[in-house]
C-alpha cells in the first residue's frame, strides 16, 4: 500500500462571525464542514465546486495558510495538523502553491529572479551550479527566456506571469502542488499552454496536484479523480471519466449539465437541468443534506438527515440518500 | 444599526474616560514641578508646598483624576479656609493666576473658538470641494491647471504665514480693523456684521491651507469615482452628464471627505493656536498658550487638553454615524 | 440593410503617449431584431470597444471614432457616430440597452435596486416616483426575483451575484429596448447561475423580440446562444459566420486553433491540448501584416510569404461566411480535418 502524499480526514474550517454589541457571536461561516480527500503520489485530484463551496479554503488549509478548526491533515504519512511555525518549515519545502491571479500574486518590486530564488533563500538551499543557474534553468523549463531573469513582473503578460509562479513553486522540487484556479484568470488561448505545461511538469518531476478549479472542462482534462463540493461538504468523488460520464449525485449532474459545450448541435439538444433558487449562506447552511433546498428529488428525509458519503462502486463515493 | 450605534457610543465614553486619565498620568510624570513654576520670583519652600497643596498635587495622580471627574459632575471646592472658592458643576478646575473657575474661562473662550472653527470650516469646505469638483469635471484644461497652482500655493502657506500676510498687508494696511479692536468680541446675535468682519480674515487665513488640501483630495476622489463601473451604468441608462455627476458621482466621492472634514473641524475646536495669536482672538488656543508659556497654569492646561481630546472623540463618533447613514453597506450588513 | 443595426467601417482609436491604440479596425456587421450576434475574442481583441462606441459610452475627448452606426428604431433611423450626445442619450437606455460583466460594481452601492430601476424608467418616461417603483417591481417579477416588492427596497450588496445580474437585466429591459448588448454577462457568475441567467436572457429576447449582441470569450456560451458569430483578433473581425458554419466549417486558423485547444466536458481525453503558441499582440503600432501570423501554424502554406507582408481583407469563403486569411477555402478545409 503506497502512502498517500496527502490525506485529509474530516477536515473542518469555520470562520467566526463577529456580531452583537461586543465580541464574537456563536455564528460562524462553515467554509469547510467535514471533508475527506486523499491524493496518491503522482496523481492529480481535481477539487471542483462553485462559490462558497469551500474548495479554496480546503486548498489553503492544506497548505496551513489557515489553521484547521478540527480534523486531521497528513502529508506523506506525517500528521501536520498541529504543526506551526518552525516545525512546518521543512514540510513547506515539499508542498507548494500556485495562485489564481497572476497580476497580484507576484511582488511587483522584486525581479523575477528574486521571486524564484526566494524559495532557496528561505530554506537556505544552495543548489549545485548556484542559485542563479538554478533559477535560469527553471525559467527555461517553464517556457520563459532565462535572460529575462532581471525583469519585473509588469513586463510580462498574464500567461507568462503564471509561468513565473509555477517556476517559483517548482524551485524546491516539491512533492505536492496545490493549484488554486491556476488558469481561470488567463485568456482562453493561453490556458491550454499552461495546462499542457502543468501536465508535462507532472510527468517530468513526479508531482502530485490538488487542482482547485471551477472550470469543469479544464478539470476533466487534467485530473485523475474529481471531488465535487457544495457548501463545505463533499457531494461526490470519483475517477474523472466516471464522474463526467455517469454523475450520481443530483448536484454533480446539475453542475455538468450547466457547463456550456462548444458545439452548437450538441449544446442545443442537451437536457439542461436548471437549478432553482439561490445558494444558501454558508453561515446558515440548511439542515440535513445541504443541497436539499435546491434538489428536485429532495424528500423529508433529505431535509432532516445529512447523508454520509457511501462508496457505491470502487473509488466512487456519493453523499446522497437517492443517488442517480 | 442600533447595535452599531450603541457600541460606538459606549466605546467613545470609555475612550473619553481613559483620555482624561492619561492626561493626569502625563502631567504627573512631567520633569518639572508645576508648583514651583507657578511660584513667581520670591519663592520659598513654604510657598511651593502651599502651591502644591492648593493645586491638589500633593496626592497621587489617580486621586487627582478622581477629584477632577467628581468636579465635572458635582462641582468642587478649591483653596482653603478664607480662600475657599466653590465652582459649580461642571467644574474643570480653578485658575489661581486668573482668579476664576476654569469653567468660566472656558465659557468665555469657547464662543470665540467655535466662531472661528465654524466659519473657517464652511469656507474651506465650500471653496475646496467646489474647486475640486470643477477641476475634476474639467480635467486637464486651464481651469484644472489654475486650481493646481492654487493648491500648491495653499499647501505651501502655513497659517502663521498666511495669517501674518493677511493681517499686515490687508487688514492693517487698509485699516479694515483697527489694531485696538482686534479681538474684541461682537456677538453674532446682536452685532452680526461686527462678528462677521472681525472673523473674516482669520477664517480666510485658516481656510486657505485646508481648502487647498480638500481641493486636491476632492478632485482625485471625483476622478476615481467617475471611472467606477456604476457610473458607466448610469450613463448607459441615458442619464445626462449633469445628473450623473450630482446623483451618482458626488455622494460616494465625497463620503471619505466627510470623515476627514469632521476630524479637521474637531481639531480646530481644540483651539487654532496660531491664528488666534496672530489675530488676538481670545479663544481656547490663546487661553492654552498663555497658560503654558506665561503662567504655567496647570488647571487650565489640563482642562483644555481634555476638552480638545473630547472634541476629537465626539467628532469621530459623529462622523462614523454619519458615514453609516450615508453608506447602506455599513448600516445593513 | 438590416432592420435594427448596421455598422459600417467602424474605427475606434485611442491616442496614447506610447502610440495609437487601434482597438477596433474597419468593423462591418448588421443585426436584425430577434437575432443574436456573438462577438468572441480574448482580452485585447477589441470586442467590447465597438459596443461602447455603438452606445456612445466612449469619452470623445480621448477617443477617435469614425465610421457609421445606423440604428433603425421605432421613430426612424439615426446615424449614431456623428449624432449629438443629446440624440444618442435619448436612445441609450430606451431603445438600446447594455448590461455589463460585474453586476456588483455596476450597480450603485448607495441606492436601492428598485430606485435604480425606477430611475432608468424615469429618464425616458414621465411619471411619478411611485409609478417608477411600480414598474421596477414589475420588472423584478419578470426576471423571477422572489418577493420582488420587498426586495426592490434592498441594496445591491444584499443580493447574490446571480440576482444582481437579473436586476441589471431588469433595469436594461425596463423601457422595452429593441437592441440589447450584453458584455460578458455571465463571466463573473458560477456556472449553474450562468445557466439560469442565459436562459433568462433567451426568454427575454423572445418576449421583447430584441436583437442581442453577446460579447464573450466563452465558446460554449456562443454555441448555446448565438445565430451569427464575429470572431475578433487584435481589433479586427477575423471571421464572421453563422454559428454552425463557425464550429463545423471554420475558415480561419485562429478559430480552428481556439476550438482545438479548449477541453470539453462531454469528451474525456487525456492527450495534450492543441495549444496556440505565443500570445495576443499589443494593439499599439501593429505591423502592416496579418496580426495572427506570428502564431499561425499555416502561414507557411501561403505562397509568397504574404502573411508577413500585407494585411488580408475579409474574403468570402462560402455563403454568408467571411474570413480574414490569405488561404483559399479549400486549403483551409483540408487543414481543418
Amino acid at each position: 500500500m503506497t502512502t498517500p502524499i496527502l490525506e485529509i480526514k474530516d477536515l473542518t474550517k469555520y470562520f467566526p462571525i463577529s456580531g452583537g454589541a461586543f465580541g464574537k457571536s456563536k455564528r460562524a461561516v462553515k467554509a469547510v464542514d467535514g471533508v475527506d480527500i486523499t491524493v496518491m503520489p503522482g496523481e492529480t485530484v481535481g477539487l471542483v465546486g462553485e462559490s462558497g463551496c469551500g474548495k479554496t479554503t480546503v486548498g489553503r488549509t492544506v497548505m496551513k495558510l489557515y489553521e484547521p478548526t478540527s480534523g486531521q491533515i497528513f502529508f506523506d504519512g506525517e500528521e501536520i495538523t498541529n504543526l506551526r511555525g518552525r516545525a512546518m518549515k521543512p514540510i513547506r519545502s515539499k508542498m507548494q502553491m500556485i495562485f489564481q491571479d497572476p497580476y497580484s500574486s507576484l511582488n511587483p518590486r522584486h525581479t523575477v529572479g528574486r521571486i524564484i530564488s526566494s524559495s532557496f533563500e528561505i530554506h537556505g538551499i544552495n543548489p549545485v551550479g548556484g542559485r542563479r543557474g538554478a533559477v535560469q534553468e527553471l525559467l527555461e523549463r517553464v517556457g520563459l527566456n532565462p535572460e529575462h531573469i532581471n525583469r519585473f513582473p509588469h513586463e510580462f503578460s498574464g500567461g507568462q506571469r503564471q509561468r513565473i509562479g509555477i517556476a517559483r513553486a517548482l524551485a524546491l522540487r516539491p512533492k505536492l502542488i496545490v493549484a488554486d484556479e491556476p488558469v481561470s484568470a488567463l485568456d482562453v488561448s493561453i490556458q491550454a499552454q499552461v495546462v499542457n505545461l502543468l501536465d508535462d511538469l507532472q510527468q517530468e518531476f513526479g508531482l502530485s496536484y490538488l487542482f482547485v478549479a471551477h472550470d469543469l472542462s479544464v478539470v476533466q482534462h487534467i485530473a485523475d479523480r474529481v471531488v465535487a463540493m457544495y457548501l463545505g461538504k463533499v457531494m461526490e468523488e470519483a475517477p474523472t471519466a466516471q464522474l463526467f460520464a455517469h454523475p450520481r449525485h443530483p448536484y454533480t449532474k446539475a453542475l455538468l449539465s450547466a457547463v456550456p459545450i462548444p458545439d452548437p448541435r450538441v449544446e442545443r439538444s442537451r437536457e439542461r437541468i436548471i437549478l432553482k433558487g439561490d445558494l444558501p449562506s454558508p453561515a446558515n447552511p440548511p439542515s440535513g443534506c445541504v443541497f436539499s433546498t435546491r434538489c428536485w428529488k429532495a424528500t423529508e428525509l433529505c431535509h432532516q438527515v445529512a447523508p454520509l458519503p457511501l462508496e457505491l462502486t470502487p473509488g466512487h463515493r456519493v453523499a446522497c440518500h437517492f443517488p442517480e | 444599526m442600533l447595535k452599531y450605534v450603541s457600541r460606538r457610543i459606549v466605546v467613545s465614553i470609555i475612550i473619553l474616560v481613559l483620555i482624561s486619565a492619561t492626561v493626569f498620568i502625563i502631567f504627573n510624570y512631567l520633569p518639572f514641578d508645576p508648583a514651583r513654576l507657578s511660584c513667581g520670583k520670591h519663592c520659598t519652600p513654604e510657598i511651593i508646598s502651599g502651591n502644591r497643596h492648593r493645586l491638589g498635587l500633593d496626592v497621587n495622580w489617580w486621586v487627582q483624576w478622581w477629584r477632577f471627574l467628581e468636579g465635572i459632575f458635582v462641582g468642587r471646592d478649591y483653596g482653603e479656609g478664607a480662600a475657599l472658592i466653590h465652582c459649580g458643576a461642571p467644574a474643570f478646575g480653578y485658575s489661581f493666576t486668573q482668579h476664576a473657575c476654569v469653567t468660566t474661562l472656558l465659557g468665555q473662550a469657547l464662543p470665540v473658538t467655535v466662531s472661528l472653527a465654524i466659519g473657517a470650516f464652511i469656507m474651506w469646505l465650500v471653496l475646496g470641494v467646489t474647486l475640486g469638483v470643477i477641476s475634476a469635471r474639467f480635467r486637464n484644461t486651464w481651469i484644472d491647471r489654475l486650481s493646481t497652482v492654487f493648491v500648491l500655493i495653499g499647501t505651501s502657506l502655513p497659517t502663521f504665514i498666511s495669517g501674518l500676510l493677511l493681517l499686515l498687508f490687508i487688514v492693517l494696511k487698509f485699516n479694515l480693523i483697527s489694531p485696538l479692536d482686534l479681538g474684541t468680541w461682537h456677538s453674532p446675535l446682536t452685532d452680526p456684521w461686527g462678528w462677521f468682519s472681525s472673523y473674516f480674515w482669520p477664517w480666510l487665513s485658516l481656510a486657505l491651507i485646508y481648502a487647498a488640501t480638500y481641493t486636491r483630495f476632492t478632485r482625485s476622489n471625483v476622478i476615481e469615482t467617475s471611472s467606477e463601473d456604476f457610473i458607466r451604468t448610469a450613463r448607459a441608462k441615458g442619464l445626462s452628464e449633469r445628473k450623473v455627476l450630482w446623483k451618482h458621482t458626488l455622494r460616494p466621492a465625497l463620503a471619505p471627505i466627510l470623515t476627514i472634514a469632521g476630524l479637521d473641524f474637531a481639531g480646530l475646536l481644540g483651539g487654532a493656536i496660531i491664528t488666534e495669536q496672530i489675530f488676538q482672538l481670545p479663544g481656547l488656543g490663546r487661553l492654552t498658550l498663555q497658560a503654558v508659556l506665561q503662567d504655567y497654569d496647570l488647571p487650565i492646561i489640563v482642562a483644555t487638553t481634555t476638552l480638545a481630546a473630547a472634541f476629537v472623540v465626539i467628532a469621530n463618533l459623529v462622523v462614523d454615524l454619519a458615514y453609516a447613514l450615508l453608506d447602506p453597506r455599513i448600516r445593513i450588513s | 440593410m438590416s432592420n435594427l443595426l448596421d455598422v459600417k467601417a467602424l474605427n475606434v482609436t485611442f491616442p496614447t503617449v506610447d502610440g495609437e491604440v487601434r482597438a477596433s479596425v474597419d468593423l462591418n456587421f448588421s443585426l436584425n431584431r430577434g437575432e443574436t450576434l456573438a462577438i468572441v475574442g480574448e482580452s485585447g481583441s477589441g470586442k467590447s470597444v465597438s459596443s461602447l462606441a455603438i452606445m456612445g459610452l466612449h469619452n470623445r475627448a480621448r477617443t477617435v471614432i469614425s465610421g457609421e452606426v445606423i440604428h433603425h428604431g421605432t421613430q426612424g433611423s439615426t446615424e449614431l457616430i456623428s449624432a449629438s450626445d443629446e440624440t444618442v442619450r435619448k436612445l441609450r437606455g430606451k431603445e438600446m440597452a447594455m448590461i455589463f460583466q460585474d453586476p456588483m460594481s455596476s450597480l450603485h452601492p448607495y441606492y436601492s435596486i428598485g430606485s435604480q430601476i425606477s430611475e432608468a424608467w424615469a429618464i425616458h418616461n414621465d411619471g411619478s416616483k411611485r409609478d417608477g417603483m411600480k414598474r421596477a417591481i414589475e420588472m423584478l417579477d419578470l426576471v423571477e426575483i422572489p418577493s420582488a416588492a420587498k426586495r426592490a427596497h434592498e441594496f445591491p450588496h444584499q443580493f447574490s451575484g446571480g440576482m444582481r445580474q437579473r436586476a441589471m437585466i431588469a433595469m436594461a429591459l425596463v423601457n422595452n429596448p429593441s437592441l440589447l448588448i450584453a458584455d460578458e454577462p455571465t463571466t463573473a457568475l458560477d456556472v449553474t447561475v450562468q445557466a439560469q441567467v442565459l436562459q433568462l436572457l433567451q426568454n427575454m429576447q423572445k418576449e421583447f423580440n430584441m436583437g442581442v449582441i453577446l460579447i464573450t470569450h466563452d465558446l460554449g456560451v456562443v454555441a448555446e446562444f448565438a445565430d451569427r458569430v464575429n470572431v475578433m483578433y487584435a481589433g479586427k473581425i477575423v471571421e464572421t459566420a453563422g454559428v454552425e458554419d463557425l464550429y463545423y466549417r471554420s475558415m480561419h486558423p485562429y478559430t480552428i486553433g481556439l476550438l482545438r485547444s479548449i477541453p470539453r466536458v462531454d469528451q474525456i481525453d487525456n492527450h495534450r491540448l492543441d495549444a496556440i503558441k505565443g500570445a495576443p499582440p499589443s494593439l499599439i503600432n501593429l505591423p502592416m501584416a496579418c496580426s495572427f501570423a506570428p502564431r499561425c501554424e499555416y502561414s507557411s502554406l501561403v505562397t509568397g510569404g504574404l502573411c508577413t507582408q500585407s494585411q488580408p481583407e475579409l474574403e468570402q469563403k462560402s455563403a454568408e461566411h467571411f474570413a480574414r486569411c490569405f488561404l483559399p477555402a479549400e486549403r483551409i478545409a483540408e487543414v481543418r480535418s
